[in-house]
């Protein structure tokens, strides 16, 4: 673990200002990055304390919901209205980490994560491109199980860990982001990015950019939605496969449906393919599955995840059963 | 006369000091001046280290030393030649030779940790990189016996095996695998090294074995074995990776005489993956011929195990068989392969928590072939002496294990076809097993020393893991003192206390505790005999043997009028009576076959999508001769039933083929089970008389609990599924 500068701020505007300071990193929970640098993958020669910002509020609105970024995953989990009217998010949280890690962990943060590659994470290892541009992939040829199917590159094959991730993009969620320019407004799907060329650019967050809040549009699938996640143990591990599913279902006609993936993925993963399966149709096994089968087109498996397709396929149809309350 | 505390639940005297942190555990104890060293581990697996530059890191400051196999000093006794196999080769900066991933290659003393630990990540070592070989399976045709096990030679045969098989009605043969495993106790390991001048060295260590750590040491610095002091006053977890000193011992004795300061060293839970031990990985064949009435013909059961290139360690699966069941035609053996991996060593039931998975995987598979059920084919088969020896069993409950857990768990409703009982999306499914391990006992020292406030303090060097010992031993010593369990006091984890057994191997209750006996009983009898020999005693010239003795007063048998107390006698006295005791009689039972028995009946669910398995239930009966406390063996057999879980269904370390690398070298990757992986655990304890095991008449519980979990938990998923996975963990991919 390298030396580093602490500085906590109460603001925004004064945490805009020290993170602009070249290579500063923001704390939140620090469930990740105090772990990583622990581990010497990252050493920002300062972190910033971004915790006592005003930035945990929950809000409901006629529109919708709007959850602070330091909100932490738990308090997100149990609100009330997350539970009510987006179902799929607080089963995503609570799928996720241990108690502990929820209570300090952050909706900002989780954003923000890193895979769990444990190529990624071994400090001795040269290879990876997650780390620095252009210098391989130790885990393309190494062990590979818990490692993504879809969204990877020649470059990368690190599953996105996130379980909140895949809900929100689920949920058509917005990021909001300031910066010194000013603010912007991210839609989910777009927020994240796959490997491609650049595995270590993993989001469309410009470098001093804050995120101050997420908000969940009020839309009729929202409220018929759920999350499976599949994995080793029955809590405290990251997926295998998980998936999350929305059904806009009127009469026994589907109107209109989301399906995202984790575990699977290398980000958090939207299938427009299932989800044009599914619109216009009378839900069913045989449809579910076929939807499951078109999230999972194109899917290339390496050494040891090739089980992860027809599990994903499975969860995935697991999800669209439950979502469609046919279990 | 007071009822006996011997066998009470009652808590741990040291609960309260640890649930409020005032338990010093090794790494905790205060020294003053403590410097602070911090391993660099090799990060490939094969090769050897170029030059290493430790210029960066010695500029740290507070950087006292930075040693590596360039500069480290010899010990003195580095060539002494190895006295057996246990005596294992360290590796403590003598060489540029990586034999296995993570091994120690520079070693970083600081005045504080964070400044070792940024200074030791500044170390950053090249290697010219060889490949490893980690494959039993490539290397089998290099595979040899060893000359011996840890149970009993690697190779047995009784009556012929290759004939039975061969005109068996029916016969099954299968190859069971399992992964290797890291035991992680929560306290990782850690030693704080203290010399005394040139010729005196302490150590605050965590070892389950204090002797051992001060007989390798002090021959490693050439010091004299009483100027060598090990303590270990508690240990958050043994498991056998504490059972005698690794690597890092000698690192940081090496350290402290380098910087002429006291060096605390701590592993990183990553380094608990590389040099401490690890249950090797296992091939195991089974093959069974039976009758059509399901009467065993023929055993066989081959182990093979990989070892270190340079350290010989065997897991004793096969010989786990070799008392369990009655037939006559029994062949056991077992190989190892030399691999570039670390030295494996012993992992809570050693041969047992493998070997049962094995030959009660091959027993459920015989039963499917047989038609007829696991418990009825078990109960055919019962040994009523050892097939092995020939001996009689010094008490064998085992019968009563079934029936009580049977009934229990309701194991008379099962139906035996597989994949036929479903609860919504869940597959459900029964298995059991038999449980099994022998009950070892040991030489073993204890004094007790009788004060003039009636108290009494009662010592032996042996350790307290996790298991209870500080409360059993304190039991056993009150009630053969005759004094209330608060007046006895037990100290343990001292070299400079009585001699005691390695703690481990479920060998200490029977080993200690029978020592702390005699030595308790043998002070109960100086106390009588110095009231009826002092003239101020109203007992004087009474005869000893019409003396009671209860709760710290004498009284005469003939004149109960006429009374003394403990305390009185040893004040007039003058001096505490003493009462040490080598008890060697550890051979008399060697006329029987000791082992404790049990018997485990699990269900599991199994999600007929998703593959996902949780064991839903589980009921353990085990017979273990006297239980000296009913609540620390009831932990100890639940915690042993925990672990199976994780045996069974996620434990294993995964090294990278390419260069040997541990890739699941942190928790959240190497998977323990977690609150929601284990339900309501049922442990029966049987009652079980034994005159023979051991002069309390305890086998020990340390490890059983664990037996016959992964074959329970295996048979019933394939009970729920139909699926028979004959590789150990049963993760969900190999069901889909």
């Amino acid at each position: 673990m390298e030396p580093f500068r602490y500085m906590r701020v109460s603001d925004e505007t004064s945490a805009l200002e020290a993170v602009a300071k070249n290579g500063a990193t923001m704390l939140a929970g620090g469930t990740n990055v105090i772990d990583l640098m622990r581990l010497g993958i990252t050493s920002p020669p300062m972190l910033v304390d971004v915790n006592h910002l005003p930035l945990a509020a929950i809000e409901e609105r006629e529109d919708g919901l709007s959850i602070g970024a330091m909100a932490r995953n738990t308090d997100v989990a149990y609100h009330p209205a997350v539970r009510r009217r987006y179902p799929v998010l607080s089963e995503a949280l609570l799928s996720g980490a241990s108690p502990q890690l929820r209570n300090l962990a952050t909706v900002g943060g989780n954003l923000l994560q890193r895979t769990r590659c444990v190529y990624f994470r071994d400090a001795a290892n040269p290879h990876c491109n997650k780390r620095k541009a252009g210098s391989g992939c130790a885990a393309m040829d190494g062990w590979t199980r818990m490692h993504a199917v879809l969204g990877t590159s020649e470059r990368c094959i690190a599953a996105h860990p996130s379980d909140m991730a895949v809900a929100l993009v689920a949920l058509d969620a917005t990021v909001h982001v300031r910066g010194s320019q000013g603010v912007r407004h991210l839609p989910i799907a777009g927020f994240h990015t796959t490997p491609g060329e650049r595995p270590d650019i993993e989001s469309v967050l410009l470098p001093g950019e804050l995120i101050t809040h997420v908000t969940l549009p009020a839309t009729k699938f929202a409220a018929r939605s759920r999350y499976v996640k599949a994995r080793d143990r029955s809590a405290y591990a990251f997926a295998l496969a998980s998936a999350a599913a929305a059904l806009d279902l009127e009469g026994t006609t589907i109107r209109e449906a989301r399906v995202a993936l984790g575990g699977v993925t290398t980000k958090p993963w939207r299938s427009s393919e299932a989800e044009r399966r599914l619109v216009g149709q009378k839900p069913g096994p045989e449809l579910f599955q076929a939807a499951a089968e078109a999230a999972m087109q194109g899917a290339t498996p390496r050494h040891d995840n090739a089980f992860k397709i027809e599990l994903a396929r499975r969860v995935i149809a697991r999800a669209l059963t439950l979502a469609a309350g046919m279990a | 006369m007071t009822q006996p505390v011997t066998g009470k639940g009652l808590d741990r005297v040291d609960a309260r000091l640890k649930v409020t942190g005032k338990a010093s555990y090794s790494a905790e104890v205060a020294v003053a001046n403590v410097a602070h060293a911090v391993i660099v581990s090799a990060t490939t697996g094969k090769g050897r280290i170029k030059p290493i530059e430790i210029g960066a890191a010695a500029k740290v400051p507070g950087v006292l030393a930075v040693l590596t196999h360039q500069n480290a000093p010899k010990p003195p006794g580095a060539d002494e030649p190895r006295k057996n196999a246990q005596d294992r080769l360290l590796q403590f900066l003598q060489d540029d030779e990586i034999r296995y991933d993570g091994q120690p290659i520079a070693l970083v003393v600081a005045d504080t940790l964070e400044r070792a630990r940024h200074a030791a990540g500044l170390v950053r070592p090249e290697y010219d990189v060889e490949k490893p070989v980690l494959s039993i399976e490539a290397e089998l045709d290099r595979a040899y016996a060893p000359k011996d096990t840890p149970r009993g030679p690697s190779d047995k045969k009784v009556g012929d095996f290759d004939a039975a098989f061969a005109k068996a009605a029916v016969r099954v043969d299968g190859t069971y695998t399992m992964a290797p495993e890291n035991h992680n106790p929560m306290e990782m390991h850690a030693t704080i090294a203290v010399w005394q001048g040139d010729d005196k060295l302490t150590l605050y260590d965590t070892t389950q074995g204090g002797f051992i750590v001060r007989q390798k040491l002090a021959a490693l610095f050439r010091l004299k074995p009483e100027n060598v002091r090990v303590i270990s006053r508690y240990l958050g977890g043994g498991f056998g990776c504490k059972g005698s000193p690794w690597s890092h011992v000698p690192l940081a004795v090496m350290a402290a005489k380098v910087t002429g300061r006291p060096v605390k060293l701590v592993l990183t839970r990553q380094q608990m993956f590389y040099f401490v031990g690890h249950r090797p990985r296992t091939l195991q064949r089974v093959a069974l011929g039976a009758e059509r009435d399901g009467t065993l013909s023929a055993i066989r059961h081959d182990l093979t195990g990989w070892t270190s290139r340079f350290d010989e360690f065997v897991e004793p699966s096969a010989a786990w068989t070799r008392p369990m069941y009655a037939c006559g035609n029994v062949s056991t053996s077992h190989r190892l392969v030399r691999l570039d991996v670390a030295t494996p060593t012993f992992m809570r039931a050693p041969g047992a928590a493998s070997g049962s998975f094995a030959m009660e995987t091959a027993l459920d598979e015989l039963s499917y072939a047989l038609k007829m059920d696991p418990l009825e084919l078990r109960l055919k088969n019962y040994a009523e002496k050892d097939p092995d020896t020939g001996r009689p069993f010094s008490s064998k409950e085992l019968r009563a294990c079934y029936r009580q857990a049977a009934e229990r768990f309701g194991w008379a409703r099962r139906k035996a076809e597989p994949r036929a009982n479903r609860e919504g999306t869940w597959l459900v499914g029964w298995g059991m097993a038999s449980a099994a391990y022998p009950a070892h006992q040991r030489e073993s020292s204890a004094a007790a020393r009788v004060r003039a406030d009636g108290t009494a303090v009662v010592q032996a060097g042996t350790h307290d893991i996790g298991t209870g010992a500080y409360t059993i031993m304190a039991q056993i010593a009150a009630d053969a003192l005759g004094l209330p369990f608060d007046k006895v006091r037990f100290e343990l984890g001292d070299t400079t206390l009585p001699n005691a057994p390695l703690a481990a191997g479920s060998q200490t209750s029977a080993s200690v505790g029978s020592a702390v006996k005699l030595a308790c009983e043998a002070a109960r009898s100086m106390i009588v005999s110095a009231a009826v020999a002092d003239p101020r005693s109203p007992l004087f010239g009474a005869r000893p043997e019409d003396v009671a003795t209860d709760t710290g007063t004498l009284v005469s048998k003939k004149d109960v009028g006429k009374k003394d107390t403990y305390a009185a006698v040893v004040e007039r006295r003058g001096r505490e009576i003493v009462s040490t005791i080598e008890n060697k009689d550890v051979k008399s039972r060697e006329a029987y076959a000791c082992h404790a028995f049990g018997a485990q009946f699990c269900e599991v669910k199994v999600d007929e999508a998703t593959c996902e398995i949780r064991v839903t239930r589980a009921v353990g009966a085990f017979a273990g001769g006297k239980v000296l406390n009913v609540k620390t063996a009831r932990s100890q057999l639940l915690g042993g039933m925990v672990w199976g879980i994780g045996l069974a269904l996620l434990e294993q370390t995964v090294r990278d083929a390419r260069d040997g690398r541990v890739v699941t070298r942190e928790l959240q990757d190497y998977h323990l089970p977690v609150n929601s992986d284990v339900p309501a655990l049922d442990v029966i304890l049987v009652p079980e008389d034994d005159p023979h095991v051991s002069q309390v008449g305890a086998k020990g519980l340390g490890e059983i609990g664990i037996t016959g979990m992964g074959a329970a938990i295996g048979n019933a998923i394939f009970h729920a599924t139909g699926k028979r996975v004959r590789e150990l963990p049963i993760t969900l991919d190999r069901l889909l």
